[in-house]
């Protein structure tokens, strides 16, 4: 007799589950987009890595069976800068969450976006501190209820796709968790694509947000999604900041290329040094510069 | 001898603590021998005090600040007034001339005999300006002082100015440690007459 | 120009702070991220310039946070990391430190203390980390501390902080002091093949046997890194030997006494420490870092005056040589503890002399170092009670 097993757990840690998740909560499904698209990318799993910060989409680095590291609060990016410069060869994923990687971590985001480091950063907006139970974070919209704001939030939220645009990103875009196909289509791309990339995925947090905005359950919310959601590719990051009462823009923003942080490097230290930094490739083609 | 204590000041961008390196560096790594340097400065790159103290010796040194200089080369008038006081008795105390009054009642009081000082003089700026350019001042010093004063071997020291500066730069170091070399072994002989 | 080598074998004359960084070069560290901050930038600017030469990753980070969390993430890619920072940004990476700890990640940390609090004093002197070097970051732990007096120990030392971070599988400190970053000194580097060098246990079994929380005999469970296959999950929880997380007491209990005893049980094996004098001593003088130098005077001024005075010199600080200081409080009358910070090993000194001999402290808040003679005056008070 044959044991049952999920299609999909190769890729998690079937072990650890359930997970923490509380029901109608989105980061499940924006975990499972990510599975999915590494499935279809069949890029070397063992060279895959997983970094998280702290919060409840951190978690997603222990649910999925890669090398997984759940590090401190707003410092998953500064870890896999260091993962991914010590050793290249290896796809390095940060997977964490709006207050993590925008308030905590946001000099991290900004930097790691100027470099222009190989990494892609996935960030799960939930516009809600939701492990800690419900506090406005810098993703929170204005006049948002949390347990901080109990008068409404009066701090305006960042615009996270203008920011890292404005910071070096190569790949900015926007999903939700009910926009699945596409959703881990930007993974995808934003997987391969060299350079540090960013795809913000709004979630419903039907625990530390919906219900104190009396914006309904997460159905609602995928309601709202769906409904209210207008997708523009390749909108200027400048005005698709979210507002309450007002489409959600969502889509492609960013897709340029600019040599990475790792290109840049061999290419400057090149003019001094011959190995590691010039490949027998990139030797030819300067001959060939210098002839012409 | 097996210790020595120099201080070098001046202000800084006259190369007082790359004098203090080069002395320590042919005695460290051409002489063989055991060599600390700490250096004290203002908080501005350039311009205000400094000075830097090397401690010379056969054996390991702990205690790493001077506690009686056995030479002091002052290229500064402030440098001068403050360290000149401590310069142990018998010592060396070498001044840049142009840039240093000495003080008259100090220089009774030693002429007088007890606490006496081997005093010397040197324009180094202005030979160094000779040379080419006043910046080497300081390589002129450490000629100077090289041929008082048995502290690190003349080739030790050329070989530490040829090994710290840029191919370019070398000729020039190596003329100003002569030329202070040269004025160093007059000044000795016209003493060993006297 | 072709990769340069990585010990510079020879006799050098080069301040505490490159030769910091030639011995974590030596030592075979491979990465360095930083961020500058006086006294301790000539260790970044060295590396900047020398790490390439060797193949190996320089990084200046945004702050001393993402320093220290980059070194941590390039200590997971298998590779040898450091940080080096003064005061303010040690203070930043007080967190970090204690995720090196709990996820057991071998690194050095490199302060070059300066006189705080605060911004206190960015040039001068300052010994006030001491404690903070052992109890920064928040919970239990056991660290290791090595305090160098010279520049040739910024060198030496440096290998021996890669070795046992790499052997006991933790972050561990330099405490060096702004008289040792820039005192300008001989340095002897000897041969490649002369140097000892420790290098973390592995795990090479199968992929499914792999337990990366399981230690062995001596408390410490082999590494393996990322992208070796073993997917392992590492998180800064409290976690079973699996590495996931629990809320149990009893992991807690079992993780973090293995933590601390991993240290604490092969104390033997860590400490380190340089006598002089201490056979027939009455009053031992107790000094690491640059205030040892200055003790050493001290000693020898105490001495030439017909006074039996020894000196011990603190070379590894954390874990602290209890052992040692508990067998001379026993014959000794006194200790004298001269520090440049208002009284943090001294404490140590007479938590172990337990009132069986008397512990005197000399103390400064740093900015400049003691005057041997104020060493001198403790040494005949010890005389004289």
């Amino acid at each position: 007799m044959s044991e049952e097993r999920h299609p999909l757990d190769h890729l998690l840690r079937a072990d650890r589950l359930p997970h923490i998740w509380c029901p109608g909560c989105g980061i499940g499904i924006a975990m499972r987009c990510l599975v999915l698209a590494l499935e279809e990318l069949r890029i070397p799993r063992d060279h895959t890595v997983v970094v998280s910060g702290i919060g409840c989409s951190a978690r997603v680095a222990g649910y999925v069976r890669l090398d997984g590291f759940h590090t401190t609060h707003g410092r998953a990016i500064p870890f896999a800068t260091g993962l991914k410069l010590a050793n290249p060869d290896l796809t390095v994923i940060v997977f964490s969450g709006d207050g993590d990687l925008a308030a905590i971590g946001g000099n991290h985001l900004i930097h790691a976006a100027r470099r222009n480091v190989d990494l892609t950063v996935i960030c799960v907006n939930n516009f809600i501190y939701g492990m800690t139970g419900g506090q406005f974070g810098p993703t929170t919209p204005l006049a948002a209820r949390s347990t901080t704001t109990p008068y409404g939030n009066f701090e305006p939220p960042f615009n996270l796709p203008a920011v890292v645009a404005a910071s070096g990103a190569v790949y900015v875009a926007r999903w939700t968790v009910f926009h699945v196909r596409r959703l881990i289509t930007a993974l995808r791309e934003a997987i391969t694509k060299k350079g540090f990339s960013f795809v913000e995925v709004l979630s419903p947090c039907p625990t530390g947000y919906l219900r104190r905005n009396q914006l309904g359950d997460a159905l609602d919310m995928m309601r709202f999604f769906k409904t209210q959601s207008e997708i523009r590719h390749g909108a200027p990051p400048a005005e698709v900041g979210i507002e309450l009462g007002r489409k959600l823009i969502l889509g492609k923003f960013v897709d340029v290329e600019r040599p990475t942080y790792h290109e840049r490097m061999r290419r400057q230290l090149a003019a001094f040094f011959t190995e590691p930094y010039v490949e027998k490739a990139s030797e030819e083609v300067e001959a060939k510069e210098v002839e012409s | 001898m097996s210790r020595w204590e120099v201080k070098i000041a001046g202000f800084g961008g006259q190369g007082i603590i790359l004098a203090g390196y080069l002395l320590g560096k042919a005695a460290a790594v051409y002489d063989r021998r055991h060599a600390t340097m700490v250096q004290s400065y203002g908080p501005e790159a350039r311009g205000s005090a400094c000075n830097s103290q090397v401690i010379i010796a056969d054996e390991p040194i702990y205690y790493p600040y001077l506690t009686e200089p056995d030479v002091l080369i002052a290229m500064s008038q402030e440098g001068y007034a403050r360290f000149a006081p401590e310069v142990k008795p018998g010592g060396l105390l070498i001044v840049e001339q142009d840039l240093v009054t000495l003080d008259a009642a100090r220089l009774r009081e030693e002429g007088s005999g007890g606490d006496i000082v081997r005093l010397y003089t040197l324009p180094a700026t202005k030979i160094a300006e000779e040379l080419g350019h006043r910046i080497v001042a300081n390589i002129v010093m450490l000629g100077f002082l090289c041929a008082l004063a048995p502290i690190v071997s003349p080739s030790g020291m050329r070989e530490a100015v040829r090994s710290s500066f840029p191919k370019s730069a070398i000729e020039l170091n190596l003329m100003a440690f002569e030329a202070g070399y040269e004025r160093g072994r007059l000044s000795r002989s016209a003493d060993d007459r006297v | 120009m072709k990769r340069g080598p990585a010990v510079l074998t020879g006799v050098h004359f080069i301040n505490g702070d490159v030769a910091c960084a030639e011995g974590a070069l030596a030592a075979g560290c491979r990465f360095f991220a930083g961020y500058p901050i006086t006294p301790a930038t000539e260790i970044a600017e060295r590396m900047a310039e020398r790490l390439p030469e060797v193949g190996g990753t320089f990084l200046q980070m945004e702050d001393e946070i993402a320093s220290i969390s980059a070194v941590l993430g390039a200590s997971w890619a298998g590779v040898k990391a450091m940080t080096a920072t003064s005061g303010p940004g040690f203070s930043l990476m007080m967190e970090n430190l204690g995720f090196g700890y709990m996820t057991e990640t071998p690194c050095v940390i490199v302060n070059v203390q300066r006189g705080g609090p605060s911004t206190g004093l960015p040039t001068l002197v300052g010994q006030g980390d001491m404690m903070q070097a052992r109890w920064g970051s928040h919970g239990d732990y056991e660290t290791i501390a090595l305090a160098p007096s010279s520049a040739q120990e910024m060198f030496d030392l440096t290998i021996v902080a890669f070795n046992l971070s790499e052997k006991y599988r933790l972050p561990v400190l330099i405490m060096s002091d702004a008289v040792v970053g820039h005192i300008t000194e001989r340095v002897i580097i000897p041969p490649e093949a002369e140097i000892p060098i420790v290098n973390r246990k592995r795990f090479a079994g199968p992929r499914g046997a792999y337990l990366p929380y399981l230690p062995e005999d001596d408390l410490v469970p082999p590494m393996v890194a990322a992208g070796e296959g073993y997917r392992v999950y590492i998180t800064g929880l409290t976690h079973d030997e699996r590495g996931y997380p629990s809320t149990s007491p009893d992991v807690q209990e079992r993780l973090v006494r293995r933590l601390v005893e991993k240290v604490r049980r092969n104390a033997h094996d860590i400490i380190r420490l340089e006598e002089r004098g201490v056979e027939d001593a009455e009053v031992v003088l107790v000094a690491y870092g640059i205030s040892a130098r200055v003790a050493y005077r001290a000693m020898e001024l105490a001495r030439a005056a017909g006074r039996r005075v020894g000196w011990l010199r603190l070379i590894t600080v954390w874990p602290f040589p209890e052992e040692r200081l508990r067998e001379l409080a026993a014959r000794v009358r006194a200790f004298i503890v001269p520090e440049l910070n208002l009284g943090q090993i001294v404490r140590e000194v007479e938590r172990c002399a337990a009132g069986r001999a008397l512990t005197i402290p000399v103390l400064r808040p740093g900015g400049a170092v003691h005057d041997p003679r104020e060493i001198l005056a403790a040494i005949e008070e010890a005389f004289h009670v």
